[in-house]
Formats: structure tokens, sequence, C-alpha cells
């Protein structure tokens, strides 16, 4: 079977974002005002697997070996 | 004695290590690019700075996974020295060589600048030939050298005196106001359990002759020197801790 399976990598929560800071400060000098701004990055994959779940783990494998770092990051996994 | 400088894709100190290696401190180094691995064995591994694969994913995080990163780990393991230096530095936090990560700068620029470093640690085998507590002048370039590590991780660093070097004033005081990146602790230098690996995201090989305006960085590479003609590849201790 065919996947797409999306993954979201961000920040734990606390970490210092100095990327988001710099986001919401240039869009204030555009004249919006945010109350909080985070950024992620997103992975779209389209993979073969024999179900949903292994489609899943496979996804977990690649965040876990290579996508995601654990000490700063936080994913998650959506499988269609 | 043999050291080797290894080259990734976008790598861009490696030439710069390999001549103060071989000019300043007399060592015969070998450039090894990363696709031909570590064919024989070699007293120290040297990961040069520069931004390989383009930073891609994150810094380090794509060399990490090569092939001749498993030699090198290898080469860790069996107590041999390692240091990573800037991107090299990335490069062995990512492929776990040390604890932690280095990542986008508090203020998320590129600051390239002579800082102090205040000399934590002067019994590893990259440090003996510092005082304890000399505060040393040696340049930083980097966008994403903040380090970070979870809060147990750095009381254990402090605990073992595996933090080699922190930023700091030219009076050696340590705090926000001579922390250029942000780091936690102000950690800019960390050795691995065995002892065996650095890494720091100053250049020590851009502050290795006089005519660069500062030597300070070459006691780095003459300390691995000291170290490796005292005991040879591995130590008593370093085969104690990995055994």
């Amino acid at each position: 079977m065919k996947y797409t399976v999306t993954i979201t990598i961000r920040l734990k929560e606390g970490m210092l974002n100095p990327e988001a800071r710099a986001i919401q400060h240039a869009l204030k000098n555009l004249g919006f005002q945010t109350e909080d701004l985070t950024t992620a990055r997103l992975f779209r994959i389209r993979l073969d697997a024999p179900d949903a779940a292994a489609a899943r783990e496979t996804a977990r494998q690649m965040c876990d070996r290579l996508l995601a770092n654990p000490v700063i990051h936080d994913y998650a996994i959506e499988v269609e | 004695m043999r050291f080797a400088v290894v080259q990734f894709g976008g790598s861009n100190c490696d030439r710069d290590v390999c001549h103060v290696l071989t000019d300043v401190c007399g060592v015969d180094t070998d450039l090894v690019w990363y696709k031909d691995g570590l064919s024989r064995s070699y007293d120290a591994v040297v990961l040069p700075g520069g931004f390989s694969y383009g930073d891609y994913l994150r810094p380090g995080a794509i060399a990490a996974r090569t092939p001749i990163m498993a030699d090198v780990i290898r080469h860790a393991k069996t107590g041999g020295l390692v240091l990573g230096i800037c991107n090299g530095a990335q490069i062995a936090s990512e492929a776990g060589l040390v604890p932690g990560v280095f990542t986008l700068n508090a203020y998320p620029k590129f600051i390239s600048r002579h800082v102090h470093l205040r000399v934590e640690n002067t019994t590893s085998p990259f440090t003996t030939l510092y005082r304890k507590d000399e505060v040393i002048r040696i340049p930083i370039a980097h966008a994403e050298g903040r380090y970070v590590a979870p809060p147990l991780e750095i009381a254990r660093l402090n605990r073992e005196k595996r933090v080699a070097f922190r930023f700091c004033g030219e009076d050696g005081n340590v705090g926000p106001e001579s922390n250029p990146n942000g780091s936690m602790e102000s950690i800019t230098g960390i050795l691995s359990g065995g002892g065996n690996v650095l890494a720091m995201m100053p250049h020590p090989e851009r502050s290795s002759e006089a005519v660069l305006g500062s030597e300070d960085g070459v006691k780095i590479f003459n300390s691995m020197v000291a170290y490796i003609e005292e005991y040879g590849r591995r130590s008593p201790a370093q085969q104690e801790n990995w055994a």
C-alpha cells in the first residue's frame, strides 16, 4: 500500500526559538500584533508499507535516527 | 604518530587544520575524503569546520550519519582522540560522541570574531598544556553554536569535569555579557565520558600562529601530541572507561 506520511518537527515546549522571535518582531514591524508564534518543520513522505501502522513505525524510526534531534525536538506523525 | 582530518563536502577549515598540524606542530597528517573512510589506524581524528551538506536539516546532522562516521565512532570507542571544531563539533554531537546539541544562536545571526574562553579542565588529552582557569583568545565563526543539553546532563558534565571551555570576559568572569550565542552556562567545549573526544565551537586552528593575532589555540593540538607521545593511542583510564 502507498501511504503519505506527514511528519511535523518542532522545538520542545519551553525551548528558546530565536527564529520565531525574529519573525514575530518582523511581523510587529509590519503592524501585526501577535501573542505567540512558533515555527515547525514539515516533511511529507510517500512510501510503501504493508499497513498504516507499519508506515507510522517507519516514520518514527526516520525521526529517531535522522529527522529530529531528541535533545531539542518533539515530533508528530500523520499517516494517510 | 599520524592524524587524520576528515573532509566532508562543504568542509572549509580542513586545510587550515592540516596546515597547523603539519607546519606548526610537525605532525604527519592525512586529509581523508569522507567517501574513502578511515582506511588505517590513526592516533587522532579531527572533524574540521565548514558547512557540511550545506547545513541541511541541522548542522552536522547528515555528515554525522555518513559511513566514515561509523569509523570515527569506532576509533573513539577504542580510546582514539577525536577533536570536533565548529561544524565538526556539531557533527560530533549529532553522532552522539558528546551529549547535547549546538543550535541557532540566541540572537540568530552569524558571529565571526575573537572571544575569550576560560579553560575549565586541564587534565584532558586536549588541554594539559593550559593552566586551570587560564583565559585564552580564540575566534568563533558560527550562527548555530548555542550549546543546549538537558539540565541533568549539564549537571553531570559539571560534576565529571567534562566542560573544557566556557565563554568569558577578558578578566575570566563568566556571565551573560560574555556569552556571545546564549550557550547554557556559557559552555562551548565539552568532553566525552572517556575524555577522548572534545567538541568545541571556537576555532583553535585560526589562533595557532602569531601572524594571526593569537597563538592560544595551538596548545590544544600540542596537548594532543604530548598526550599521544606519553600514553600512545589509548590510556589505561580510557580502556577502563570504555570497557
